[in-house]
């Protein structure tokens, strides 16, 4: 049994970021980047998988920019086989375009499971692993805390607002892994050596028999900006009397609201 | 106003690396932001030595390729500037396990010794330290007083060792004693009957190290357990000549980290007219000074890693190294602190803590004033310590 695992790299969240002159992107020259952490557990599963002896393969597939190497490589160092590389700057397409890509590319390898990131920390859209599964005709559950195979189905728990939820699905299936499900190894010193000579397969849109044009959907992003910095928090004192009417003067006569 | 360059590494050293040492950097990395930084000094201050650090280390796979010779010398001394970024203690953790006790094995051990200890150390389910200097005699190892006698069924050890870096956490203790004056190696399994380990508390610094005293008190081991490479104190001075080499990057490592935290220090934080430190002529010359001074340790230790992976390295290119790195990273850490002003001592941040363990480093495994002399030998033809 086959398991993909669908990785996207994101700038380092300790990166200081710039958005573009035109204000419609964020400016990648110079950034740091790594595998966005719901990956690495989306990954760590999937080893674990193997490593229990219920999967024979752990394929990792990402679409990226050339450089996005750098971080398949240390995908395949946490032990993964190998690698499916849609060599494509994503930035000319939004979700739709890059599911579609990633469902093409996972299509040629067949897996039982496929595994996600239950979103990726720079756009946190939320939004690629669901559509691969409608794209793949898969069923999915997103969100995961807590997976289990049990013979031709999983039964997983589900994140949800104050509890969770347990559902079987049956495979071959698509999940998307929340943080908590577990902790992801550091690759170690002899399997980073060893990623080196592990197979990356890349595929251009063409391979894929993908059409650029048509990957482009009606979305369009009008304008993006830095969260405000500085914000001046201030933390009132006394009694919960006193800070009230603290809060009121403010609201009055500072901000003047009221 | 630019913006400023990333890191201090003007000469952009850390590009040449190839892409195997370059993910050994960054998972390094990684590894310390995540692991080591978020609690360590809480640790310092409170005289905390982490056992869950030492799977964790093992699990890293650092010791396994010591064990397995298969680590070449620059990606080793990428390891430990990466780690002494992080503590200088963390850094000694796998010095004295992989260069004096792995590799004190293989260049010295025989291969039953080899059989059982290596695999182990390199997982580090077990843990080994080095016993070589002794309460009365450091920068003076010959003069030790450590008896090993010939009995029967092999050797009986008395003696004391001191400064010992693992040395109450250790399966396995190399001892190096006198037999018939003559100075050899010995592998004692610190579970033997007559060997006791005791914790040397109250230090300034390295006080997230396993630092311990050896009393070995009619100690019986097997003939198996001297090491048959290990036939005088050069094979002692020999490894420590290894470890040594990996100081010299890890230092380099301790003023980085406390260059990144204080420049980051003075570019934000304004004093005088709404104006960042900064942009002071003084802070300017200081940083770059230690810019200056980081690349010249940096280009010393990636020069002997050059010499050692080519076999050449001599012992007085790691003094010279040693002595410089040693000394110039404690100033560095020195001026990092002075720029903080009041916050520079505040465990907040993390150069005190670098500042004051890098006590330790300068006059372990050599002084600066023996490795100058060391050096000073070399470059005159006349010894002046004997």
């Amino acid at each position: 049994m086959k398991i993909a695992v669908l990785m996207k790299r994101v700038p380092d969240t300790a990166s200081v970021l710039k958005i573009t002159p035109d204000n419609k992107s964020v400016d990648m020259a110079n950034l740091k980047f790594v595998m966005s952490p719901y990956d690495e557990h989306a990954i760590e599963e999937a080893l674990k998988i193997r490593e229990a002896g219920k999967a024979t393969e752990v394929i990792v597939f990402t679409v990226g920019p050339e450089g996005s190497q750098e971080t398949i490589r240390t995908a395949l160092a946490m032990g993964a086989d190998r690698a499916v590389f849609v060599k494509e700057d994503p930035s000319r397409f939004n979700s739709k375009g890059i599911a579609e890509m990633l469902a093409a590319a996972v299509k040629t390898e067949g897996p039982e499971l496929v595994f996600a990131g239950k979103q990726a920390v720079d756009d946190d859209a939320s939004q690629v692993p669901e559509r691969v599964a409608e794209l793949l005709d898969l069923p999915h559950a997103s969100i995961v805390t807590k997976f289990e195979l049990n013979g031709r189905a999983a039964t997983v728990e589900r994140e949800i607002e104050g509890g969770s939820y347990t559902v079987e699905v049956p495979l071959p299936a698509l999940f998307t892994m929340q943080k908590g499900i577990n902790t992801p190894r550091y690759p170690t010193l002899p399997n980073i050596m060893k990623a080196k000579k592990k197979e990356i397969k890349e595929f251009s849109l063409a391979d894929l028999g993908l059409d650029a044009a048509k990957l482009v959907s009606g979305l369009e992003v009008s304008g993006m900006s830095l969260p405000r910095a500085n914000r001046l928090n201030k933390i009132l004192d006394g009694d919960s009397t006193e800070r009230v009417k603290k809060l009121l003067t403010i609201l009055r006569e500072e901000e003047k609201v009221l | 106003m630019k913006p400023p360059t990333v890191t201090h590494d003007l000469y952009e050293l850390d590009q040449d690396w190839n892409d195997e040492q370059r993910a050994v950097m960054l998972q390094i990395r990684k590894f310390v932001d995540q692991e080591i930084l978020p609690t360590i000094n809480e640790e310092h201050n409170n005289e905390v030595l982490r056992k869950d650090l030492i799977p964790k280390i093992g699990q890293l796979g650092i010791l396994e390729m010591l064990a397995e010779g298969s680590l070449d010398p620059v990606t080793y001394g990428i390891v430990c500037r990466e780690l002494e970024r992080g503590s200088s203690a963390l850094r000694s953790i796998v010095s004295v396990q992989g260069s004096l006790v792995i590799g004190c094995i293989r260049d010295f051990a025989s291969a039953e010794q080899k059989a059982t200890w290596l695999t182990k150390l390199g997982t580090m389910e077990a843990i080994g330290c080095f016993g070589l200097t002794e309460p009365d005699f450091g920068s003076n190892p010959a003069g030790m007083i450590t008896r090993a006698e010939k009995t029967s069924s092999g050797f009986v050890l008395n003696g004391s060792k001191c400064w010992i870096t693992n040395g109450t956490q250790a399966h396995v203790a190399i001892v190096w004693a006198k037999l018939d004056g003559v100075v050899k190696g010995f592998l004692v399994p610190t579970n033997t009957p007559g060997f006791t380990a005791q914790s040397i508390k109250g230090k300034w610094s390295f006080r997230t190290s396993d630092t311990g005293m050896l009393f070995l008190s009619n100690v019986e081991v097997p003939e198996s357990a001297l090491m048959p490479g290990a036939k005088s104190l050069g094979a002692a001075i020999k490894t420590l000549n290894n470890a040594r080499y990996g100081i010299c990057w890890g230092v380099a490592g301790a003023a980085r980290g406390c260059f990144e935290e204080a420049r980051q220090y003075v570019i934000d934080r304004v004093q005088f007219d709404g104006k960042p430190l900064a942009s002071h002529q003084l802070i300017q010359n200081k940083l770059a000074w230690m810019a200056a001074e980081i690349t010249n340790m940096e280009l010393m230790s990636k020069r002997l890693g050059e010499l050692k992976a080519a076999g050449r390295v001599k012992p007085y290119q790691v003094s010279l190294a040693k002595m410089n790195n040693c000394r110039k990273a404690i100033e560095v850490a020195r001026v990092c602190r002075e720029l903080m002003g009041a916050n520079g001592i505040h465990s907040e941040y993390h150069i005190g803590r670098r500042m004051v363990d890098l006590e330790t480093v300068l006059t372990y495994e050599g002084t600066e004033h023996i490795h100058s002399l060391i050096v000073g030998e070399n470059l005159t033809g006349i010894p002046a310590y004997s």
